[in-house]
């Protein structure tokens, strides 16, 4: 096994943690990045930047936020190097995989992706989780609670503020649920014992 | 009575450098601006709530003249301009003034929506069946089979009639007028005025110039004839049928309805939202716009 | 109502878009119309909700032209006024937009910036519309153009903008673009020290002596609202000092060299720009908007190299900000000026500075300047 960072030291040491989060529009990636970068710039301090891009069509095709997280002053908006990628489905996986950081974090729904990049990849059933809690919509505040547990950036109490902020007062319960049970989720991956995701140079001896 | 109208005519017309007027002897607008001057004088607002918007053309000059808060805009949208000075100041009792070309040709899409909004505005409109300050070319209401210079051979459209346009767009008073029935035109532009809501006087008049040249009225009297012949109130003209009423015009109130105006409309909408507001708890206005949305 | 100094501030994840609302608002804005076209929209959407709870009017009209002209009319009467667009709209404002240049009514255009021409590309970025911005209605005229790079410069910068229209009874133009008007950024609101609000200056003369647009020393006259009291024409023609027309050669001439005084007369408060790291530079990049974002970061990288890089951000793109671009081309052995156009206002510093070693780097593909792009570049200079 290839000698590798711990995940956790390097997500302390980044002065600027790049985070994308993709799905297919009307999955909530943006919702949850939105909630995201509110936890971690809102009700946390850090300096954050939240962008997206979508197509034309508001349910159906993919849809891609990215969410930068830095503890001075943000320059360029965009992620260059993604730390952080949530992937809701295979093709949004597929198509915005590029510039992935070898030392971050990669974490997909297993409900609906099937290969995964790297044996470094974290596979929850996010979908599945929120269908059992009875409404597959929260799949996105499942996905959250995860990926703010596993980031490391911003704490749990934040992240529960944002969500309850963000969601609409008829729905709060079951989001938090949503959150909390993503947490739980997360809680049984270890990050550190995760295989690192290879660069050209790892294998050929020379960089990328 | 003499007295009254030198009276109505130095109080309402402006006595700087905007005279003589623009327009050809013998045209109907100064009879327009006439009765114009008489409605709104025999209503006893203040000048200085009166505001009068107009367009491009013939027709769009008339603002200069009158001694009121004047607007010559660009051609087709003196509306637009009306719209955004009614609203941010209801009190005040705003007028357009435009041509066929100017409100129903460039301008026929704010026509239609300032009639379906129910606008609190009165929209003059001479139609004198062509483009005058331009040159006689074809507007939307050039009969078909006249001439216009960009008509040599004949015009192949069929003309707007422009008051049945704004009762079916939703205007809330609707009355056609002529420059041969004058007493009668003095009280339709009063009744605009007065009514809540958009109210529609199209005034047909005489572009002996260019209309009438090309077309065989180029006397301004005859033309004077011709709207005295051809014109039929509305009441008679309900009992006539589509042959007798052929190359002939009703004239007289076409609609008066009562509907909500967008000014009370709107207050309407201020006031729910301050009471929603008040209800969640939320801060009136600026500093919080979160947005609760999903993929926009 | 203007959030006074004693509302607690409090911190916002807002869009570009919705600090451009909180800066209009704060300015006092109390009229919107618009119509919708992305990447814009959401100005529009949330005016529609906070504008009728501050006693204001919200309005979405038939197209752009109709905009354009609503809001010219409310401004007449008052109030302070907004439109947003993106460029098909903007260009459909273009003749309304001369007529409150030629009429010197104060308002504020936001052109939140996507790919061209014609419906283009919706919904990439672009900076394809500062031309149009300095010269899209016909005929000469003066004008002032600004532009935002981030959610911050989005709250203050349209503060600024109604200011100065309020100030120089001009319109102003306001270029967003999509990477902008849709990024989320913390904002303390209100802030800490807010900005100074300037209100027109109405006449102080009785109504039969005012002369809407008679010349002193700023060359901005008084400006009476509509239903005031001060009866007055205003007339797309030109026009002399009481509004009226007059077509001679000495009342036109006259008018048109007002226009541009005025804005001359104003130019140090009016040229905003933004220095970084420019003290000791010897290659500068000079650009605006949302590439601002990578060119700090590119010359943030281009020093940890070594390299005594700089950026001037033109805050201000029209009048075009000669002083201190010429003063960068002066120190500089080389500038670098990246747009996200064909090259627009590139020419304007060539124009400025003839002898400059002037780079040009230009992407027009719907995509963003990144900052490696930029550092390869200054690498290169």
């Amino acid at each position: 096994m290839l000698k590798r960072k711990s995940k956790s030291e390097y997500v302390m040491k980044k002065e600027r943690y790049e985070m994308r989060f993709c799905g297919s529009g009307g999955q909530g990636v943006i919702t949850a990045a939105v909630i995201f970068a509110e936890a971690a710039g809102v009700f946390g301090d850090y300096y954050v930047c939240q962008t997206q891009s979508y197509g034309p069509q508001s349910r159906g095709g993919s849809s891609k936020a990215e969410v930068i997280i830095s503890t001075k002053e943000i320059d360029y908006p965009k992620v260059v190097k993604m730390d952080c990628f949530l992937a809701m489905n295979q093709t949004a996986l597929d198509a915005f995989f590029s510039n992935f950081e070898t030392d971050g974090l990669l974490i997909v729904d297993s409900t609906f992706v099937e290969q995964v990049p790297t044996s470094g990849a974290i596979s929850l059933p996010f979908t599945e989780i929120a269908r059992e809690l009875g409404k597959e919509i929260v799949a996105n505040i499942v996905a959250l609670g995860a990926i703010g547990y596993l980031s490391g950036k911003v704490s749990m109490e934040n992240l529960e503020k944002a969500v309850i902020a963000r969601v609409p007062e008829k729905f709060r319960e079951l989001n938090i649920e949503a959150l909390h049970a993503g947490i739980e989720l997360a809680k049984n991956v270890n990050v550190d014992n995760l295989s690192h995701s290879p660069s050209l140079d790892d294998i050929y001896g020379h960089t990328d | 009575m003499v007295e009254h109208a030198a009276k109505v005519r130095h109080d309402f017309l402006r006595h700087d450098m905007n005279f003589p007027h623009v327009w050809c002897p013998g045209c109907g607008l100064g009879i327009v601006l006439g009765s114009l001057i008489r409605a709104t004088s025999s209503l006893n607002i203040p000048q200085d709530d009166l505001v009068l918007a107009s367009g491009i053309g013939c027709t769009g000059r008339m603002s200069a003249y009158v001694d009121f808060n004047t607007l010559h805009t660009t051609h087709g949208r003196a509306l637009t301009f009306a719209t955004g000075i009614k609203l941010a100041k209801p009190n005040l009792t705003v007028m357009t003034v435009m041509g066929d070309g100017d409100a129903t040709a460039i301008g026929g899409n704010h026509f239609i929506h300032a009639a379906r909004r129910n606008l609190n505005i009165t929209a003059i409109i001479v139609n004198n069946m062509i483009y005058g300050m331009t040159g006689g070319q074809y507007s939307p209401t050039t009969p078909y089979g006249s001439k216009a210079t960009t008509a040599p051979y004949g015009h192949v459209e069929q003309a707007f009639s422009i008051a049945e346009l704004a009762v079916a767009a939703g205007a809330s008073y609707v009355a056609r007028g002529t420059v041969h029935h004058v007493p009668q035109l003095d009280g339709l532009i009063k009744g605009g005025i007065q009514k809540k809501g958009f109210s529609v006087i199209e005034i047909m008049s005489n572009c002996h110039t260019y209309y009438g040249r090309q077309n065989g009225l180029s006397d301004p009297v005859e033309y004077q004839k011709y709207f005295k012949k051809n014109a039929v109130s509305v009441k008679k003209a309900a009992e006539m049928s589509a042959a007798e009423m052929e190359g002939k015009f009703s004239i007289g109130v076409l609609a008066d309805i009562e509907q909500p105006a967008y000014v009370e409309e709107y207050q309407h909408i201020r006031d729910n939202a301050c009471k929603e507001m008040a209800e969640k708890g939320e801060k009136k206005g600026g500093d919080c716009a979160q947005e609760r949305r999903d993929e926009m | 109502m203007q959030s006074s100094s004693e509302d607690q501030s409090q911190k916002y994840l807002l869009q570009g878009n919705e600090a451009i609302v909180e800066g209009a608002l704060a300015a006092g804005c109390r009229f919107f119309a618009g119509y919708p076209i992305t990447p814009s929209s959401e100005i529009a959407e949330i005016m529609s909700r906070k504008l009728p709870t501050l006693g204001g009017t919200f309005i979405q009209m038939e197209d752009e032209i109709a905009s354009m002209g609503a809001i010219v009319g409310a401004s007449l009467a008052g109030a302070k006024s907004l439109t947003a667009t993106s460029g098909p709209g903007f260009s459909l404002m273009q003749e309304n937009l001369g007529y409150a240049s030629m009429t010197e009514v104060p308002l504020v255009v936001v052109n939140v910036m996507r790919g061209g021409p014609s419906t283009g590309l919706p919904t990439s970025p672009s900076q394809a519309d500062v031309m149009q911005a300095r010269w899209g209605t016909h005929g000469d005229h003066a004008i002032i153009v600004l532009a935002v790079s981030s959610v911050a410069d989005s709250y203050e910068i349209t503060i600024q903008a109604f200011n100065l229209a309020e100030k120089y009874r001009t319109p102003v133009i306001l270029l967003s673009d999509e990477i902008v008007g849709h990024t989320r950024e913390v904002i303390s609101l209100p802030p800490d020290q807010p900005v100074p609000i300037f209100n027109r200056i109405k006449p102080s003369v009785p109504p039969e002596w005012y002369l809407p647009y008679e010349d002193n020393s700023r060359g901005v006259p008084p400006m009476a609202d509509i239903g005031s009291g001060y009866r007055h024409h205003v007339t797309g023609l030109m026009h002399d000092a009481k509004g009226f027309p007059n077509f001679s050669p000495g009342v036109t001439g006259g008018f048109l060299k007002r226009q541009y005084r005025k804005l001359a007369n104003g130019a140090d408060e009016i040229q905003m720009t933004k220095q970084f790291m420019l003290d000791d530079a010897e290659v500068a990049i000079i650009t605006y908007g949302c590439v601002s974002r990578s060119a700090i970061r590119a010359v943030r990288m281009a020093r940890e190299q070594g390299i005594k890089a700089g950026f001037l951000q033109l805050v201000t793109l029209w009048p075009f900000p000669k002083k201190a671009v010429d003063a960068v081309c002066r120190r500089c052995r080389a500038v670098l000026v990246p747009e996200m156009n064909m090259g627009q206002m590139v020419r304007e510093v060539r124009a400025v500075n003839q002898n400059a070693t002037l780079e040009q780097l230009n992407r027009f593909d719907g995509g963003f300047i990144t900052p490696a792009i930029l550092f390869r570049k200054l690498m290169s200079l």
